[in-house]
């Protein structure tokens, strides 16, 4: 089987990977959508989906269900070839961009072949994710353009329009970090970002030396959210302005698509957020306390028991079973978590998925709170606050890297 | 037929299959989008040859950034689909034949010099001797070209300035 692996490691190695990471990124997408729901009928003192399911949790399943058989027609005069081409091209988009992230610093090895905990280790990872961000304002637009329609077509302008114009802010806002780190590697960003102030205090780019880059994650934070046209920037796509925007002829399986490339956008920005400002699978506490490995397990005990009381007591007889029984499931996760040799395992995708979940609540927290920017005003907001804003950043953090290395 | 070879034959192939498309098809859309998959697929080229940065900033810049401005236009001024007319004479028994004889002999050529070349080394350029000799060696025309640059962009405000109606 080792030599079978030293042939052929694409076959071994990164198809496995890039199995297991597809899955759990479109599983992820689904929930998703669900996790958005709940919580922004919570911000609105509601429930969300309750009913279809324990708590909703099959909501995802019956959305996909309807996508799936909903009718599908093809608006007249649309351009075939590119409006099947516009939701194929921004969901390819946004699943790629997943392929240069790392999840955890732990090389292992399957069946010889030693390998990363993530499907690509680019020298230009970071240059990469940029190119194919870029790439991704021709899905938005020719969305647009091929459905004939003029609601599609100024909203595909609208959004295009805006997600080049928060680009340039979006690479500029990073240009700081990859100053401090001198590479474009994202695992060694991260790998750079290692070590404590004064024992307790992690070096995270956000709070290292030579400068503290919050006005970086800031203004990349921001610029992310107008770049995935997400809440308060989301005047192209929202429907009590131009109805849908660019996704408005479309229906069932292709505004899905849209709809998870929009979602996998989110997911990815969120995950370069951590991995360029907040340490990436970097744990928080010092690695020299060593009752911190047990983090992991413990928070899976607790939320598995959690799952178990609450869930034996649910109303629908269905919920009882569930809920319980993933209960169960966690707690044995638990279990297995503390076993020898485990934790250092877990540690570092545990730490990761974390931080990413901070940053993806946050996404949503926003959108539940925060009101629409009018077109103008945000075009006049990338462009005359941000861009300049990001300049900035990059002038003073030269200049601090260069005082503080004479 | 060593693997690089191979993938070599197949981006070049699309990439000529692009620039074939972009000439013959008949809305300016379907050109764009030809002229996309040129772009990408000489990116793909040039990772092949070990530019990894270059290769990256070819697809931020033409793909994301040109090629767009280009959809922009071709959507803006709403081109239309072009009504296909046949080939004048001049083009059908002049331009043809020169055309064949023009790519046999640049084929021709290109071969006769490439067989004389030696091999050419397999490491990447890193990030970092691009821009030691873009900013050390080469100041000077990179200063000059951003200097280009900003000229042309205000040449394209004032020429696109509406002009007061009074």
């Amino acid at each position: 089987m080792n030599e079978f692996a030293a042939n052929h490691p694409l076959l071994v190695v990164a198809l496995p990977k890039i199995v297991i990471v597809l899955f759990v990124l479109l599983t992820a997408l689904a929930y998703l959508t669900w996790f958005e729901r709940k919580v922004v009928a919570h911000i609105q003192s509601r429930w969300g989906p309750y009913r279809v399911g324990p708590h909703g949790l099959l909501q995802p399943l019956a959305d996909g269900v309807k996508f799936l058989f909903k009718e599908d027609p093809t608006p007249a005069g649309a351009d075939k070839f590119v409006y099947f081409l516009a939701p194929f091209l921004s969901l390819a988009l946004a699943c790629t961009s997943i392929a240069v992230i790392p999840f955890g610093p732990k090389e292992f090895s399957i069946f010889g072949q030693s390998t990363s905990l993530s499907i690509t280790n680019l020298n230009i990872g970071l240059l990469v994710l940029f190119a194919i961000t870029s790439m991704g304002v021709y899905g938005v637009a020719l969305a647009g353009w091929s459905s004939n329609s003029k609601y599609s077509l100024l909203g595909g302008l609208r959004s295009s329009a805006q997600m080049v114009s928060y680009e340039l802010s979006l690479t500029m806002s990073v240009v700081g970090v990859i100053l401090m780190a001198g590479t474009f590697n994202l695992s060694d960003i991260v790998k750079l970002q290692q070590g404590y102030h004064w024992g307790i205090v992690p070096r995270w780019n956000v709070i290292a030396a030579p400068l503290p880059q919050i006005l970086g994650f800031f203004l990349f934070f921001t610029s992310a959210i107008a770049e995935t046209n997400r809440s308060p920037f989301d005047l192209a796509e929202a429907e009590q302005e131009l109805v849908g925007g660019f996704h408005t002829e479309y229906s069932s399986f292709k505004f899905a698509m849209f709809f998870m490339a929009e979602y996998s956008a989110m997911i990815t920005v969120s995950c370069l957020a951590t991995i360029l400002f907040f340490g990436g699978w970097l744990s928080p506490l010092p690695d020299s306390w060593v009752w911190t490995h047990y983090i992991p397990a413990a928070a899976f005990g607790l939320a598995g028991l959690a799952l178990v009381i609450h869930g034996v007591r649910y109303l629908t007889f269905f919920g009882r079973i569930v809920l319980p029984g993933a209960g169960v499931a966690l707690c044995a996760l638990a279990f297995l978590c503390t076993r020898p040799g485990i934790p250092e395992l877990v540690q570092g995708p545990f730490w990761f998925l974390m931080k990413v979940a901070v940053f993806i609540f946050i996404y949503v927290w926003l959108r539940g709170t925060l009101p629409r920017y009018r077109y103008d005003q945000l075009m006049g907001f990338g462009w005359k606050i941000l861009l300049p804003l990001s300049i900035l950043n990059v002038v003073i953090t030269s200049l601090a890297i260069v005082l503080t290395q004479r | 037929m060593t693997p690089q070879i191979a993938v070599f034959l197949v981006l070049a192939a699309v990439a000529v299959a692009g620039a074939v498309s972009l000439i013959l098809q008949h809305h300016p859309i379907h050109s764009a989008l030809s002229l996309i998959v040129v772009m990408v697929s000489i990116a793909c080229l040039y990772l092949l040859q070990g530019a990894e940065f270059v290769a990256a900033v070819q697809i931020i810049v033409y793909g994301g950034a040109i090629m767009v401005l280009f959809i922009f236009v071709i959507m803006l001024l709403n081109a239309g689909e072009e009504e296909r007319e046949n080939l004048s004479r001049l083009a059908k028994f002049v331009g043809v034949p020169v055309g064949i004889v023009f790519l046999c002999e640049s084929a021709y050529w290109i071969g006769h010099a490439t067989s004389q070349m030696s091999q050419a080394s397999a490491e990447s350029v890193s990030t970092h001797d691009l821009s030691t000799l873009l900013f050390r060696e080469y100041t000077f025309p990179f200063e000059l070209t951003s200097f280009l640059i900003l000229i042309a962009l205000l040449g394209a405000m004032v020429l696109a300035k509406r002009e007061d109606t009074e």
